[in-house]
């Protein structure tokens, strides 16, 4: 589960500040796949920023984990966060964002060998080489395992940078415009991959769109407006009153 | 080095292009360095061959302590025997000059002396060691040492090795007698005088020409001949032992100073070894260049890629061990294949240059380029740093 609870982000600007994100709470449980939408500026980039711990709000807690064994991301030290990354969430990009060198296989390894201990590295490693295989299959990639980003489609560099984020068994994934740069009937696939995935694998996940022809495939969706949360609707209730 | 050998591997092309670029600066470093250390070594060789603590030259008046003007008179050489704490004193006297196969040697100026060459010795007269003899050899320029032999339990090196016993014979080292087409009981002629040559020994070089041992007797009668003033003065005593040197190099109007220092002490060497030190010493900042520039570029060019791992949970330090990790194997590599380059090239130019392959000349050069390499590398390393993984979301890269 991921907890954003009562979180504040203020940037300077000029002699002044403004506000960002206004005393936002919303909870992604696990197997969930919250959407947070809103137009342009309004806050939700910012708001996955904090949830992925790259910037540390001016108030609130970001907890992560469940029960008495969540932690609150936002009281970490940086050096702590990276380590939180590192072992607890996933992030997907909105561009694919995989390192050009690397073959889609070697995108998930690459993931035991970002720092850490001999031994915790070790132990990374083999845990992501047994599950690497099976994610590329549930992404429908096994083929194109020892291709580059450059010999892959759009939506197959997606599905591959979901892989990535999901390799290392993370608590929460964080994704920014999954299907931005991909045709609607792509986007859909990658939506659903990622309820489907989420749901299967008991990740909370907190998903930043603007486009909501797809947002069947989400649990909730959340709308930030000026940095402050707009409306919650959950989807599940639509379909019911549908 | 997960993501930094696949990035070899995937942009070979370029790292292909900064390793040759290395080799070839290498191979430069590498080859300027054995000719400095060749060249070096058949300027100073016999004077590093001397033995004893300190060499001691005349303190001259004006200007700095040189071997070419250097005249120790015999009052100033017993003042240093007699010197407390002195346990050896070995008088050498330095001339340059020609000699010749079998003939009479025509005349030189002594060392330092303005006397042009053959105006002093070429009077064909017999000097007191040997007697005149039918020309047979092309004259040699030889650079003559006069000094006793080493008795008793003497320091004893190459050099001193070559001192003849008799006044009528001279000790060739290598190069002389190569040059001289000469081998032991041989005649070879030298300031008119001529001498059997009764050893011939290892390498000694002066100022690029090949050392001719005589005893001090002789080699007073040829500096004279050849310009020099004469008497009993020699040009640098070879001291052990410990004393006060600065009192008594003070009292003898005399300058101590180690081997390697009184190195300065002979002009030739000083210029030929700065301007090729400062040739090295250049190639060796434009290494360090070459290699930063590449690998600030290469960096930058990457930066977005270092942003997104930084935001997976990369550490700086497994970033900056990782783009270390490439400079060194780019560094190994490059430099491996100069260093091949060098000994090979080396081995073939030895012949015909005076190139010296030696650790000095090769893997101390090969240590400082890659130490310097990485420190051109490691100031891309501001790039790996300061990179903001808050870049990586939303970035359109």
């Amino acid at each position: 589960m991921i907890q954003l609870d009562n979180i504040t982000l203020t940037f300077p600007d000029g002699d002044s500040r403004i506000t960002a994100v206004d005393r936002v709470s919303l909870t992604a449980r696990s197997g969930s796949v919250v959407g947070i939408t809103g137009p342009s500026g309004s806050g939700k980039s910012s708001l996955l920023a904090v949830a992925a711990t790259l910037i540390r709000p001016g108030s609130g807690r970001v907890l992560i984990g469940d029960g008495a064994e969540a932690i609150d991301a936002a009281a970490l030290s940086a050096k702590e966060a990276t380590a939180l990354r590192r072992e607890r969430i996933g992030i997907v990009f909105q561009q694919s964002n995989l390192i050009p060198s690397l073959t889609a296989r070697e995108q998930l390894f690459a993931m035991a060998e970002l720092g850490g201990t001999r031994a915790a590295r070790s132990a990374r490693r083999t845990a992501i080489r047994a599950r690497t295989d099976e994610l590329l299959d549930a992404v429908g990639l096994s083929d194109h395992a020892g291709k580059r980003p450059s010999q892959l489609s759009g939506g197959q560099r997606q599905r591959v940078a979901i892989a990535r984020g999901l390799v290392h068994d993370p608590d929460v994934l964080l994704i920014d415009e999954p299907t931005s740069a991909l045709d609607q009937e792509r986007g859909a696939e990658i939506m659903a991959l990622i309820a489907r995935l989420a749901h299967e694998r008991g990740t909370a996940t907190l998903l930043v769109t603007h486009d909501l022809v797809h947002s069947a495939a989400l649990d909730e969706l959340v709308t930030v407006v000026d940095g402050r949360i707009e409306a919650r609707e959950s989807i599940s209730a639509r379909a019911l009153a549908a | 080095m997960f993501v930094a050998w696949r990035d070899l591997r995937f942009a070979r092309g370029r790292f292909l292009l900064i390793g040759a670029v290395v080799a070839l600066i290498t191979l430069l470093v590498g080859f300027l360095a054995g000719l400095t250390g060749g060249l070096a070594s058949q300027n100073v060789s016999a004077v590093l061959g001397l033995p004893g603590d300190r060499l001691v030259l005349q303190d001259p008046a004006s200007g700095s302590p040189s071997f070419g003007t250097s005249e120790i008179d015999a009052k100033a050489v017993q003042d240093w025997r007699d010197a407390p704490g002195v346990s050896s004193v070995l008088p050498v006297g330095i001339a340059q000059g020609r000699a010749q196969l079998g003939g009479t040697g025509s005349g030189s100026e002594s060392v330092g002396s303005a006397s042009p060459a053959g105006s002093a010795g070429s009077a064909g007269a017999s000097g007191s060691a040997g007697s005149s003899a039918t020309s047979s050899g092309s004259p040699v320029g030889v650079a003559l040492f006069g000094f006793p032999a080493q008795s008793g339990s003497g320091e004893r090196t190459d050099l001193t090795r070559l001192a003849p016993a008799k006044d009528d014979e001279v000790g060739l080292s290598a190069g002389a007698a190569k040059d001289l087409g000469a081998s032991v009981g041989d005649r070879i002629s030298v300031a008119g005088s001529v001498y059997r040559v009764s050893k011939v020994g290892g390498e000694a070089w002066y100022s690029h020409t090949p050392v001719v041992a005589m005893t001090p007797a002789s080699w007073q009668t040829a500096s004279e001949r050849m310009g020099g003033s004469g008497g009993d003065a020699v040009t640098v005593l070879a001291v052990s032992g410990s004393p006060d040197w600065d009192a008594v190099a003070s009292s003898t109007k005399t300058v101590a100073q180690p081997t390697l220092t009184s190195l300065g002490a002979l002009e030739t060497f000083k210029s030929e070894i700065g301007s090729l030190g400062l040739m090295i010493a250049m190639l060796f900042g434009i290494s360090a260049l070459v290699v930063g520039a590449f690998f600030t570029v290469w960096t930058m060019q990457r930066a977005g890629d270092i942003a997104v791992l930084k935001a997976l949970g990369a550490t700086t330090g497994s970033l900056v061990r990782d783009a270390l990790g490439q400079a060194l194997v780019v560094l190994v590599l490059g430099i491996g294949v100069g260093l091949a380059l060098v000994v090979g090239l080396g081995t073939l130019a030895g012949g015909a240059l005076p190139f010296l392959l030696s650790p000095l000349t090769t893997a101390l050069p090969a240590v400082i380029m890659a130490a310097l390499g990485l420190a051109g590398a490691a100031f891309a390393l501001r790039s790996v740093t300061s990179a903001d993984p808050l870049t990586a979301l939303g970035s359109h890269r």
